[in-house]
Formats: C-alpha cells, sequence, structure tokens
C-alpha cells in the first residue's frame, strides 16, 4: 500500500516538474531577487551589496510614494466594488434565468471582448468618455447639456470605467461558477417555509454565492492594483499609479534598490488587504465545508 | 417570477452593450474617412487599411509578435500537459501548493513579473529580444493552459487507459494511442487561448523585447501621434475579428472534446 503510494507520488513528482522548474527559474528566482535588491544599496549604474533598510524608510516615507499608493489602493477598491456589484446580477441572470442550452453561448459572449485587444479597448474608452467622446457630443447635439461633463474626463471615474470593463468577465466567471452550484431544492425549501422571495435570496442564494463572490473581489482587486496602461493612456501620465511609479523608479531613475522596495511593498500590501479581507468573511467560506 | 426575469434580462443586455461599446465603435472609425476620432462620421473609406498594409515596422512587429506567440503557446500547452496531468492523474504531498505556485501569474500583477525577470535579466548581462519576451509569456500563458487542460484531462475515464495496458501497451504508448486524442480538443483550445493571450500581452513585451516591435507596443508608441490613430483604428479592427475567429475555433475544439468524452455538448449540468 505504502509502496503504491510512493510510485504514485514519484511519477506525479516527475510529471509536474517541468512546469515546476520553469515557474521556480521565471516567477520565484527574480521575484527572491527584487526581495533581495530591495536591502541593497544603489550605486552610479549598479547595485551595491550593503544591506540597508534605507529603501523601505523612504518608501514609507515619502509623501509622493503615500499619495500613489494610497490612490492606487482606492482605485482599485472602486474598481472591484463597481465590477462585482454590476456583475453579480448578469452571473444571477444567466444562472438562475438562462435556459441551460443557452448559457454556454451567454459566458461566451461575455468574455470576448476581453480577449480583444486591451490598448485599444482602452484607448477607445478615452474616445468614448473624451471631451469631444462620443457621451459628451452626442448629449451635446440631443441639446441636453451645453457644456461637456467634466466628471468622466481624463481622471479617476474615467479609469474606474475603464477598469471595471477590463475586468468585467474576471467578476462574472466565479461568481456564475459559485450560482451554478447551488442546490435549487433550497430555495424551494426556503420558499415552502414561508419565506418571501427577497428573504430566500438574502438568507440562501447570497450566503452559497459569496465564494464566488470573495474570489471575484481578489481577481479583480489584485491586477488592477498593478495596472500600468490605464493610468498611463486615460490619465495622461498625470494620476500615476503604483506601477507606473515602480517602472520610473527601476528604468527612467535607475534606482533597482528603491523600485524593489517599492515593488515589494505594493506586493506586501495587497497580500495584507486580501488575507484580511478573507478573514474578516471567513464566516462564509465555511457555508462550503 | 415574469417581471422579475425581464428587469434582469433588460440589465444583463445593457451590460453586453456596455461590454461591447469599444468594439462596436472600432470598425466605424476605421472605415471612417475623418482623421479625427469623434462624431459625425464623415465618408467611407480603406484608406487606412492600405497604410497599415504598407507600413513596414508594422510589419516587423506582426513578424514578432507571431513568432512569440507561436512559441509561447507550443510551450505554455506542452508544459499545461504535464501540470495537468499531474494534477489530475496522482496524488502527491505538497501538490496543491506547487499547482498553487504554477498558477500564481494568473493573479500576480504583470508589473511585476515583467519588473523583476527584466531586473534578473539586465543582471545576467542577458541581451533583450524576442526570445525574453517569450521566456515571459510562457510564464503568463501556463495558468490558462493549465485551466483548460485540466478540464479536458479531469472528464478522461481512468479505465480507458487501464484498458489500454491490459492489451499490452506501455504507458507511452497508451499515452500517444488513448489519451492524448481525447483531450486532443482541450489541447488545441489551450493553443487557440495562449496564442491569443500572447498576441495581445503589453507589458512584459514593452518591458523585454529591448528594441524590438511587437504589434501591442507598436499599437502603444503610435497612439500618442493623433496623424497615426485611424489606422490603429483599422489594425484594431483586424485584431479584434481574428481574436474572435480564434476564440469560436477554441470554443467549437473545446464543445467537441465535451461531446466526445461523452458529456452534455450543449453545457448543461452534469
Amino acid at each position: 500500500m505504502a509502496k503504491g503510494l510512493d510510485a504514485q507520488a514519484k511519477q506525479g513528482y516527475a510529471l509536474i516538474a517541468p512546469p515546476f522548474l520553469y515557474a521556480l527559474v521565471i516567477l520565484a528566482a527574480p521575484l527572491l531577487t527584487i526581495l533581495t535588491y530591495s536591502f541593497l544599496t544603489d550605486g552610479y549604474l549598479e547595485v551595491v551589496r550593503d544591506f540597508t533598510v534605507s529603501n523601505y524608510v523612504q518608501v514609507w516615507t515619502d509623501p509622493i510614494v503615500r499619495t500613489v499608493m494610497l490612490r492606487s489602493l482606492m482605485v482599485s477598491a472602486l474598481v472591484t466594488l463597481v465590477t462585482v456589484l454590476l456583475a453579480f446580477p448578469v452571473a444571477y441572470y444567466v444562472s438562475f434565468l438562462v435556459r441551460p442550452e443557452r448559457k454556454s453561448l451567454w459566458l461566451f459572449l461575455i468574455t470576448i471582448p476581453f480577449w480583444t485587444s486591451y490598448l485599444i479597448r482602452v484607448f477607445l474608452w478615452k474616445v468614448i468618455l473624451g471631451y469631444n467622446g462620443v457621451i459628451n457630443s452626442s448629449l451635446t447635439g440631443l441639446g441636453i447639456i451645453d457644456e461637456p461633463l467634466t466628471f468622466i474626463l481624463y481622471n479617476v471615474n474615467s479609469i474606474v470605467i475603464t477598469l471595471a470593463h477590463a475586468y468585467a468577465p474576471f467578476a462574472i466567471l466565479p461568481i456564475f461558477v459559485a450560482l451554478e452550484k447551488i442546490d435549487r431544492a433550497l430555495l424551494e425549501a426556503g420558499r415552502d417555509l414561508g419565506e418571501s422571495r427577497a428573504m430566500t435570496f438574502w438568507r440562501v442564494t447570497l450566503p452559497l454565492a459569496m465564494p464566488g463572490v470573495l474570489a471575484a473581489v481578489l481577481i479583480v482587486f489584485i491586477p488592477t492594483i498593478g495596472d500600468y496602461v490605464t493610468p498611463e493612456l486615460i490619465g495622461g501620465g498625470k494620476i500615476p499609479m503604483i506601477a507606473n511609479l515602480i517602472q520610473v523608479q527601476m528604468l527612467a531613475l535607475d534606482n533597482r534598490p528603491l523600485g524593489s522596495a517599492l515593488a515589494v511593498t505594493a506586493m506586501a500590501i495587497v497580500a495584507l488587504v486580501s488575507v484580511v479581507f478573507l478573514l474578516i468573511n471567513r464566516r462564509f467560506l465555511k457555508v462550503r465545508s | 417570477m415574469k417581471g422579475q426575469g425581464r428587469g434582469l434580462q433588460a440589465y444583463a443586455l445593457l451590460y453586453l452593450l456596455f461590454l461591447y461599446a469599444p468594439i462596436i465603435l472600432l470598425p466605424l472609425f476605421a472605415f471612417n474617412s475623418g482623421t479625427i476620432i469623434a462624431f459625425p462620421l464623415q465618408g467611407f473609406t480603406t484608406n487606412w487599411f492600405a497604410q497599415m498594409w504598407a507600413n513596414a515596422t508594422l510589419r516587423t512587429a506582426l513578424t514578432n509578435s507571431l513568432t512569440i506567440a507561436v512559441s509561447a503557446s507550443i510551450l505554455a500547452t506542452c508544459l499545461g500537459v504535464f501540470a495537468a496531468r499531474a494534477s489530475t492523474r496522482f496524488e502527491f504531498p505538497g501538490k496543491g501548493g506547487m499547482m498553487g505556485f504554477i498558477l500564481l501569474p494568473m493573479v500576480l500583477p504583470e508589473i511585476i513579473v515583467a519588473m523583476s525577470l527584466l531586473v534578473v535579466l539586465l543582471g545576467a548581462g542577458v541581451q533583450l529580444s524576442i526570445l525574453t519576451v517569450i521566456l515571459g509569456h510562457v510564464l503568463i500563458c501556463m495558468p490558462y493552459a493549465i485551466a483548460i487542460l485540466s478540464t479536458a484531462f479531469s472528464s478522461l475515464d481512468k479505465s480507458l487507459e487501464e484498458a489500454a495496458y491490459d492489451l499490452g501497451e506501455t504507458k507511452w504508448s497508451a499515452f500517444r494511442l488513448v489519451t492524448l486524442p481525447l483531450v486532443m480538443p482541450g489541447i488545441v483550445s489551450s493553443l487557440l487561448i495562449s496564442f491569443t493571450i500572447s498576441l495581445d500581452e503589453f507589458i512584459i513585451a514593452f518591458f523585454l523585447a529591448g528594441n524590438q516591435p511587437t504589434l501591442p507596443t507598436y499599437i502603444f508608441s503610435q497612439l500618442r501621434f493623433p496623424k497615426q490613430i485611424p489606422m490603429i483604428m483599422a489594425l484594431g479592427t483586424v485584431l479584434v475579428a481574428l481574436s474572435i475567429l480564434l476564440l469560436a475555433l477554441g470554443e467549437y475544439f473545446r464543445r467537441r472534446g465535451n461531446a466526445r468524452m461523452g458529456g452534455n455538448p450543449t453545457g448543461g449540468f452534469l
């Protein structure tokens, strides 16, 4: 018995070795390198091997870094909230109201825009929301407004709209999967026991869908905080987020230790926020088991 | 129930409109003779497509992107087959952690992947080129390949392989003759998805390509010149059409795979 398990484990390790080693060399080694760099000193055109925490002190005391970091967190949180709130009814509709044979068509339609050129999509949002953009020119043309709307112009709002569009499928799919897993008999039981439709949704459907909602929140929140393109194109580089700051330190200013400290700090904050978020919501995850 | 369904349906259709808004605008501007990207539209023209066709830098970028996407999708799918088979067929200590680590690039911000890889490559004195982009793209395509391939491998009936062993096939020949044909639709689907991801990937290509242009980095460089934008819209139209074609093909193979496994091809429960 034990020998059989060993043979199986050996085969498993042999199979997983190539992709695992690849990820070790191309991902883990570079991540460890920037972790090391973040504790070293910046010299002229090179990194000096002197241990220091001054990079972190600089990162944590610099008011610009603090502003940009807080802005990134706020934008990501806002994008996550908007994306998940907008996505939930769609996932609910596809899971509960679309006929089973039409579901994959809906999912396919939802994912297609995600696979089309990211840069061009972001740029087109600039066209849609801009000063002479689609929204402003049609509203002015129809005589509804006299002056172009300014609240959607090249600012945080337009960044949020663009990112909410870009990450829509990431929010819809996990919620949809969680909703699909719900035993429909439970909902009938809720109704039979005299709960209203709204209360059944609130007390049965929503708690059971929470694992999917939590997954959606993390899957949207984590990558958006590192988004580089949208602030660059939509914000015109005037409202940088943390990714733009990392890039400037690493390349334009060639201060790799400081850039590394920024990257490590950003990753640590994202990880911390995610863990805290999961801990706050852990009771919803227990529902499953 | 009916009223609630109507409301939700209307919302879902509006949401689809929101999702498709940029894609609907793209061909409008690509065929519009006006040089400024704004309404009202001027006249009809195919000049921007002709201009695109004649552009030499764009051709280099296209060749580079295709080279990168073909190599990255093949490598990512090969590595994905190993991981998917390991995770669906075998139990071993630490499997969850190892698989989680391999799938990590799916949620890691790309800027972190690109920057850390760039720092290491520069530190090691590696010349930045198409090759370094391929290294990065394989890493980010692999999780998607694994997700698709795992579905294909997990719906595989283990007894088919065992029957092949009983009939005297070796492990390798059973894999080649029985397993591989059954998961082939998954492999094709994984190749297509990885190809699409790599073709559209910007951040890693932007930082790791050195001075070699790829399609997305070329597009990014041109977006700051208003004169070039109509041509970029034409290019975008072609790219979108191509992506939709590839995805439809990928979806077709995935469904055929499901049907071949005896699953419900219409995508219902079970």
